[in-house]
């Protein structure tokens, strides 16, 4: 079939291919409804990234965060109409130990081959997974959530027993679904999160306490942290959870920097403190984030609120105007995809 | 109920020196044809897709059906007309005669080579064909249009703003549509050649829907030079 695939040709402009692509038994052709901007689409979108890495990847489309509706399915497992999210990380090979997102081998949406910025997705069948009871922009952070899931999994397999405290670094959109996901998974647990943004920081009413980096009490301490923040604030933000860490607490990384990172390694040994990866996610995580959402319901005004801005988008216009507005406002962007 | 006609009656003279109409070219790996057909496949609320075209192709096409597509019931190939209201009526006839005409069921009419159609211009004519009568797919006019009434001189130079270029789907009612073709006179018949002017000129409600540029018509040697140009052959990963 041809199918419209919207690359980013070049830092903010984006252009129409067109692609004739193969379906077989295994694909499930989807319609995308909502696709919602990250990080990572906005700094290739910004021209931010190192221009080796912009001039190999593109021309590519963008948005690795997406749901749709089932319109063909040749084996007929999914019915037209049936409302799916997208996973875009897509392994070629199957490990008993490693997980499916840090297979060497595996694929990722906008980052290795297209994104879901296309008329049509050809999605392989084990990509995609059914949802229903949620409104599809609610729906699209999914995958925001799916990748709080898997870090809190880790989290869950290498930390110790000791949760009273867990400290949220970062007041962005990965601080915000994580903190508010550690409030319903540890309910005994205090919730406090740290950021530089004091405006962001109102938002986070559910959290026990928030406070700016600036501005921590003299006898702070967390028994675990999560670090939300990437780029250029994470050297700084690391340093201050190892300084405030109590001894043998792990820290989960999950923001990515592009330049590498200095910390003060003397004290990580000195506290046996545990650093967690974490990146991305895969197929249990959406499965995890869909039931989280079905377990608890209440959050869905929460995740509503980090909706900032929602586009509908007709055009190639459009899309640069979503893309524009998401560099200026809090949270998130979303496109209500129409073209 | 929703049908759909695929508009392959013509055997495409215009382009020139190939014995093969030109709906049956090559576009990428597929038939012209067959690609502008897939993309009807693709919404699942229509439930038949007609393919009218010329008697002694009707075998041919049935062969690119069952190579390119495989069995699919809802796929049926009919003889096309004489001219192209002829062939959109052969359709009306077959739905009659194999379903009946119920008062809210429509037809998409689509050039069998404007291959670039796509999802969102077909569930927009599906839309606006719950509001209007008949339903075009336009563009605005990037070019100015001049009108010359004895082919040497111009007469009138339309202001651009009010105009649009037709392209297809057009979307019809089909009982009006059948009313309103079997109250022409034979002479009518010859003039109308665009069913959407039929409607207009009876005072019916013809909305319209937006186009692409991209939704292009490969009727020349050159326009689908220009096709394969702009169609990138890939993997289904990419």
């Amino acid at each position: 079939m041809i199918n419209c695939h919207y690359r980013l040709q070049s830092p903010k402009r984006i252009g129409l291919d067109f692609v004739e692509e193969e379906e077989t038994e295994d694909t499930v052709v989807v319609r995308p409804t909502y696709l919602s901007i990250c990080a990572a689409d906005e700094r290739y979108y910004q021209g931010k990234r190192d221009p080796k890495v912009l001039s190999k990847k593109l021309p590519m489309c963008l948005i690795h965060e997406a749901v749709g509706e089932v319109l063909k399915d040749p084996r007929g497992q999914f019915k037209p109409g049936t409302k799916v999210v997208l996973i875009p990380n897509t392994p070629l090979e199957h490990d008993e130990v490693v997980k499916e997102n840090y297979l060497r081998s595996s694929k990722f949406r906008a980052s290795g081959f297209d994104g879901f910025m296309q008329s049509l997705v050809l999605m392989n069948r084990d990509r995609i997974i059914p949802y229903e009871n949620v409104s599809d922009r609610i729906a699209v952070l999914f995958e925001l959530m799916s990748v709080t899931m898997n870090a809190i999994e880790h989290f869950n397999q290498y930390s110790h027993l000791k949760k009273q405290t867990i400290g949220v670094w970062g007041c962005g959109n990965v601080g915000y679904v994580t903190s508010l996901i550690l409030k319903k998974i540890f309910p005994n647990a205090k919730i406090v999160v740290m950021g530089t943004n004091a405006n962001k920081l109102h938002y986070f009413q559910f959290a026990d306490e928030t406070y700016l980096v600036t501005d921590l009490p003299e006898d702070f301490s967390v028994d675990h942290a999560f670090e939300c923040v990437g780029g250029s604030g994470a050297e700084s933000a690391i340093n201050q959870m190892i300084d405030v860490i109590n001894p043998q607490g792990s820290i989960a990384l999950m923001g990515v920097s592009e330049n590498l990172v200095g910390i003060n390694t003397r004290m990580v040994l000195e506290k046996g403190i545990t650093l967690l990866g974490n990146s991305r996610s895969g197929y249990e995580d959406f499965e995890a984030a869909i039931k989280f959402l079905e377990n608890h319901p209440e959050t869905i005004e929460y995740f509503e609120k980090i909706i900032s801005k929602e586009v509908v988008v007709h055009s190639i216009a459009d899309m640069t105007t979503a893309f524009d507005l998401d560099s200026s406002v809090d949270f998130k962007t979303i496109m209500k995809w129409e073209i | 109920m929703i049908y759909a006609e695929i508009l392959a009656g013509g055997i495409g003279r215009r382009m020139g020196n190939s014995d093969i109409p030109k709906q049956f070219l090559m576009l990428g790996t597929k038939p012209i044809i067959i690609h502008t057909l897939e993309q009807f496949l693709l919404v699942p609320e229509i439930a038949k897709v007609l393919v009218g075209c010329p008697k002694d192709w009707m075998g041919y096409m049935s062969d690119l059906v069952l190579k390119y597509i495989g069995t699919n019931e809802k796929i049926v190939i009919i003889e096309g007309g004489k001219d192209r209201n002829g062939t959109i009526m052969n359709g009306c006839h077959y739905i009659e005669e194999n379903f009946g005409i119920g008062k809210k069921d429509i037809l998409i009419t689509h050039d069998a080579v404007r291959p670039f159609v796509d999802y969102r211009i077909l569930t927009d004519n599906i839309k606006a064909a719950q509001k209007y009568d008949a339903v075009d797919t336009i563009i605005p006019a990037t070019d100015t249009i001049v009108e010359s009434l004895d082919g040497k001189v111009l007469s009138s130079v339309p202001i651009r703003e009010y105009l649009y270029q037709g392209q297809t789907p057009q979307t019809f009612n089909i009982k009006e549509l059948v009313e309103i073709y079997n109250s022409l006179t034979e002479d009518e018949k010859k003039i109308l050649t665009d069913a959407c002017k039929m409607f207009v000129i009876k005072n019916k409600k013809v909305g319209f829907v937006r186009g692409a540029e991209y939704n292009l018509k490969v009727t020349t040697m050159h326009d689908l030079k220009l096709a394969n140009a702009i169609l990138e052959v890939g993997l289904q990963d990419d």
